[in-house]
């Protein structure tokens, strides 16, 4: 099975960990991503005002390009999933503002291309069962506490993966992989997201509280999907002046990975300020 | 020719400002068969109705129009008008001249308006000129009546009849009647322990010798219509003989096996064989046959061995009877909704985050706690807890748009209950509007703030989850602008009152309608609040939306006030509006026998002299007809006519148009 | 505070405008307090999302442009998830900025900006900055 890829910015370049794990475990798994031959940047935020047809035109065009791939395109980044699901979304349901764009753009496209998460292939293309049984190395012992943030998650008629208030998608994959998932009450809540460009204090308050719930619950180790998050989480652990428990933060994807047999060398797990290495090594798993 | 007097209403100035009746009144006048017109201020007044009667005397009238409001309004008081002044009343007609004309147009020169009620009267006058003269079918009544449920408002329906002498079965789908009301502790604004009040009325129920209870029953089919229901209802299997059993208690003391109380609303079990709760009426048992281990597979059995008057039969299977009844109570009643969907509340997965009713069963003294207010995680005692208004009420995204109307009050009364168990506790209160309007509420409510301390915050509780063993709390004091957290032990969710699950199926079976929350529809909401458009058929208490115990009582009593009325005479009287079958050019297709909703048309068989069957013929059974006229159109040979509303009224009516 | 109370304030051609830029029906809140309850960054506003609506309400837009609610707000929409009005504070919030956004006030500049977090940071939160701070 093959599923045409958008790869988006971020993991093209500082989350580059993210991409090719997810691309080597879906192979491990059965399925094949495609990128998508062009594709640009998805403008990173869905523009909440009806009004701003700009903000539609960017993600329009990679949804267009996709589309000449296929009827399917899949996507690991929670904010280009969120930003390319919702603008698929208006521009299927919504004839007046798809005519602007299409105009706008010369093109004609119709919001049929289906969006989904790489987490909604694992879950419903391939299935945890199946996911387990391909499990080489358990992730025995491993307490992971799931933290979705925003993007991945609301709004929940727009995006649906799954029920916005409790979301188990990350949590039953982890118990595929042999890990113990541990739920946390802020597994919901924002890391505080592009105030990381103005707003240091709001981001280490939000950020900081986001671990010091999941440690709290007796998370050993944060497995995120969007990399903006996992900055913003990395980030505050690692100021002087936080009062953070630490706990490494790694992509679900590298847990995949190495949960199916993936050399723990190419999985990036050096990129935590050697707290992932430490931790993984304690539980014998690298 | 005929002699037709016309009658023209201002309605003060409803009709006059678009229509100008006098010009109406003088123009009808010219048409042939008008005897006499007038325009007058109020026609439904006692001059204008007497003025009404003087004419129709004076002028020797044979036929009246009366232009003005909806048939709905006045008809009744016209044609009995024109019946007083020794007209048929069938001979007077109404035409809508206010709902369907000067209401609607709003010409200043009100020409538009004129035009049409002279339009519109005219054709009632082509119409009426065909109109024959009309009996009154006369029904017998079945002097008994049936309550549908047996919380409080069906059980007051029941003894207000039973009372006023008429035979009353009340059919209750649990085990035991009380519904709701049994669960309670104690009640606002009185603070009066709701079993001391109830009990009493349900024992009387039990021992009234009007009165039949048919619990552990429901409703299967209805046919029929006022006076004459013919009613099947389902006995679902007790496995215990109801005439035997003394209620002794040995075999749910003795009985091994245990499942959530649906009654405690799975605070505490209950047994197998059981009774819901130690009040019930009637206290005899019932088995869960789907966990007891003797129906499922035929062992243990302990119950029927230590039963002394041998009452445990686990051969006994469902039973249907079908009874007759004169009129339909229902009272159904409500439930909670069932709040998993509320997940930042945490409700289902945080033990100690309850509703309102789980609240009332943990201060009763008959619950599972006996009374001592407990959480249910640890069973030690909450001593911040914090109730929520407004779960799911006035919540269109993912409750309901309505207010529940009563939740204000039962939570004031929580915290005060609370209080008095709890003398070191502190209550606090999310809530968005305190709606207390109601004799004694107000100050109810002040003195759950002022004298039982209940900290009041105005905002809605945005999220709810569990940390270190307490509920947190996180929501927001609009009054002050700020964001309020609280370490709660304890968290009680008001939950909307919503309508019981398969409320639609009963009143589709009762031909019933209902709204798009399944709550049941009067007649009117106002002046017709316990009737419904099925004649015969009343609606108590809380199956018509969120209502406290006084309404619920005050709509049962109602109820029985409009069942007795209709009791008072071996026969009532009904419209002749029915359809008729032309006997000669009837070709027994039986088109119309498929296409009638009512039932009503039966195959008569034709009988020579010597009482030989030479043809069957459709008949109509004027008891059952409702004249929708469904057979009229399905008759191809056009052998059916609608009396009232024959063809060929309805054709003068337009040619003239 | 005192606050004097027109028809003229109310339902203004700018709050119109307000209203048709976010596509939000101000008049829809009913003041229960959920999302500011819920906001993750309420604490950090002066004026919190509750009050931010109801001063709409009442027309006060120049208090709201003053303030640095539309700044902090970060779009999380955990406001319009569990709003029972079905109110999306944060499409209130962008729709005032944009308003200012559109006049080619920018709110930042990209000097401001440490040059390590322009290196190491992900371009997603560039991008996304940018589009909500400056014109």
């Amino acid at each position: 099975m093959k599923i045409p890829y958008y790869p988006g910015c971020t993991l093209n370049t500082v989350a580059k960990d993210f991409d090719t794990s997810a691309k080597e475990s879906a192979r491990a798994v059965g399925f094949e991503m495609e990128d998508l031959e062009q594709w640009n940047c998805c403008g990173a935020s869905f523009p909440l005002t009806p009004d701003n047809i700009m903000g539609l035109t960017a993600p329009a065009k990679v949804l267009s390009e996709a589309k000449k791939a296929g009827d399917r395109l899949t996507t690991l980044c929670s904010v280009c999933y969120n930003v390319l699901k919702r603008t698929n979304k208006v521009l299927h349901d919504d004839k007046a503002r798809r005519k602007s764009v299409n105009e706008f753009m010369e093109d004609d496209y119709d919001g049929s291309l289906d969006v989904v998460h790489y987490l909604e292939v694992l879950r419903d293309d391939i299935g945890f069962e199946k996911l387990k049984e391909t499990v080489t190395k358990p992730l025995e012992g491993v307490k992971a506490g799931a933290y979705y943030g925003c993007m991945l998650l609301r709004p929940f008629d727009d995006i649906g993966i799954d029920n916005a208030e409790a979301p188990t998608v990350m949590e039953d994959m982890l118990k595929a992989l042999g890990a113990t998932p541990v739920d946390f009450p802020d597994k919901i809540e924002c890391c505080g997201a592009h105030l990381a460009m103005n707003n240091k204090e709001v981001v280490q308050r939000l950020s900081g509280n986001v671990i010091a719930s999941a440690a709290n619950e007796g998370a050993e180790i944060i497995v995120t999907t969007c990399p903006l998050c996992q900055y913003n989480l990395e980030g505050t652990q690692e100021s002087a002046n936080a009062d953070t428990p630490n706990v490494p933060i790694v992509y679900f994807t590298q847990l995949l990975g190495l949960a199916l047999g993936q050399d723990a060398a190419n999985l990036g797990f050096d990129n935590n300020g050697g707290a992932t290495e430490k931790f993984l090594k304690k539980k014998g798993l690298i | 020719m005929p002699r037709i007097g016309v009658f023209v209403c201002q309605c003060g100035n409803n009709i006059e400002a678009t229509v100008d009746t006098q010009k109406v009144a003088d123009e009808t006048k010219k048409l042939p068969g008008v005897v006499h017109t007038e325009s007058y201020k109020f026609m439904c007044s006692s001059p204008g109705q007497d003025s009404f009667k003087k004419a129709i005397k004076d002028n020797k009238l044979d036929g009246v129009v009366v232009s003005a409001c909806s048939p709905h309004m006045h008809e009744k008081t016209f044609r009995r008008a024109a019946e007083a002044a020794g007209l048929n009343q069938f001979q007077c007609e109404i035409t809508n001249v206010r709902e369907q004309c000067s209401w609607v147009h709003h010409d200043e020169t009100r020409k538009i308006g004129t035009d049409k009620t002279m339009d519109l009267t005219r054709m009632t006058i082509q119409r009426l000129k065909k109109n024959r003269d009309l009996t009154k079918i006369t029904i017998p009544v079945t002097k008994r009546a049936l309550v549908i449920g047996g919380g409080i408002a069906g059980i007051q329906a029941a003894l207000d009849i039973a009372d006023g002498g008429q035979e009353v079965v009340i059919v209750e789908k649990e085990p035991s009647i009380g519904g709701n009301m049994a669960r309670l502790s104690e009640t606002f604004p009185t603070m009066d322990c709701s079993q001391c009040i109830l009990t009493p009325k349900m024992v009387e129920a039990e021992l009234h010798d009007k009165i039949s209870l048919y619990t552990y029953s429901e409703v299967e089919k209805v046919d029929g219509y006022i006076g004459n229901f013919s009613v099947t209802i389902k006995k679902k299997a007790k496995f215990v003989d109801e005439s035997t059993c003394t209620g002794c208690g040995e075999c749910w003391e003795k009985c091994p096996f245990k499942a959530d109380s649906e009654f405690e609303l799975g605070l505490s079990k209950r047994k197998v064989i059981y009774t819901p709760f130690p009040q019930a009426v009637p206290n005899i048992p019932v088995i869960d046959k789907t966990r007891c281990p003797k129906i499922l597979k035929d062992k243990c059995g302990l119950c029927a061995k230590v039963c002394g008057p041998q009452s445990i039969d686990f051969t006994q299977e469902d039973q249907l009877v079908t009874e007759e009844f004169g009129a339909i109570v229902v009272a159904t009643g409500y439930e909670l909704m069932p709040n998993k969907d509320f997940g930042e509340y945490g409700y289902g997965k945080i033990t100690d985050v309850i509703s309102g009713m789980q609240f009332e069963r943990l201060a009763s003294a008959s619950g599972p706690t006996g009374g001592a207010i407990r959480r249910p995680s640890d069973n030690t005692e909450p001593k911040n807890v914090v109730f929520i208004q407004c779960a799911g009420s006035r919540d269109e995204k993912r409750g309901v748009s309505y207010c529940s109307k009563i939740c204000c009050m039962y939570t004031a009364k929580h915290t005060m209950l609370y209080r008095h168990k709890v003398h070191d506790g502190q209550a606090y209160v999310f809530y968005m509007d305190i709606r207390s309007g109601g004799k004694r509420y107000e100050e109810f409510v002040r003195g759950a703030i002022e004298h039982d301390g209940a900290m009041y915050l105005r905002g809605r509780v945005s999220r709810v989850y569990e940390k270190d063993g307490k509920v947190i709390i996180q929501g927001a004091d609009t009054l002050s602008g700020s964001q309020v957290e609280i370490e709660a032990d304890m968290v009680v969710l008001a939950t909307a009152l919503v309508s019981r699950p398969g409320a639609d199926t009963v009143a589709q079976t009762l031909g019933i309608g209902y709204d798009k929350y399944k709550f049941y529809n009067e007649y009117h909401p106002k002046l017709k609040p316990v009737e419904t458009v099925t004649a015969g058929i009343f609606l108590a208490g809380t199956c018509v939306g969120p209502m406290d115990i006084p309404e619920s009582v005050s709509q049962g009593s109602a109820t029985a006030s409009k069942v007795l009325a209709l009791f008072s005479s071996d026969k009532m009287a009904r419209e002749p509006i029915t359809a008729e079958v032309n006997k000669q050019t009837c070709n027994a297709c039986w088109d119309c026998v498929t296409s009638c909703p009512y039932v009503a048309i039966e195959k008569e068989e034709i009988k020579d002299r010597k009482g030989n069957v030479v043809n069957m013929l459709a008949h109509v059974n004027d008891g059952l007809c409702q004249g929708c006229g469904v057979c009229v159109c399905a008759c191809r040979s056009k052998a059916i006519d609608l009396n009232g509303y024959t063809d060929e009224q309805v054709y003068a009516a337009i040619a003239t148009f | 505070m005192k606050i004097k109370l027109g028809k003229e304030d109310i339902d203004s051609s700018l709050i119109q405008q307000i209203e048709r830029v976010s596509g939000e029906t101000i008049k829809r809140c009913y003041q229960c307090g959920n999302c500011s309850g819920g906001c993750p960054v309420s604490y950090a506003m002066e004026i919190p999302p509750t009050q931010v609506m109801r001063y709409l309400q009442l027309g006060m837009v120049e208090e709201l442009m003053a303030s640095n609610s539309m700044w902090v707000c970060v779009g999380c929409l955990q406001c319009f998830s569990r709003c029972p009005q079905s109110v999306s504070v944060a499409n209130t919030l962008e729709g005032l900025r944009q308003l200012v956004l559109r006049k080619g006030e920018d709110h930042d500049r990209i000097e401001d900006i440490p040059l390590p977090m322009l290196k190491n940071a992900p371009q997603m939160a560039i991008v996304c900055g940018f589009r909500k701070f400056v014109s």
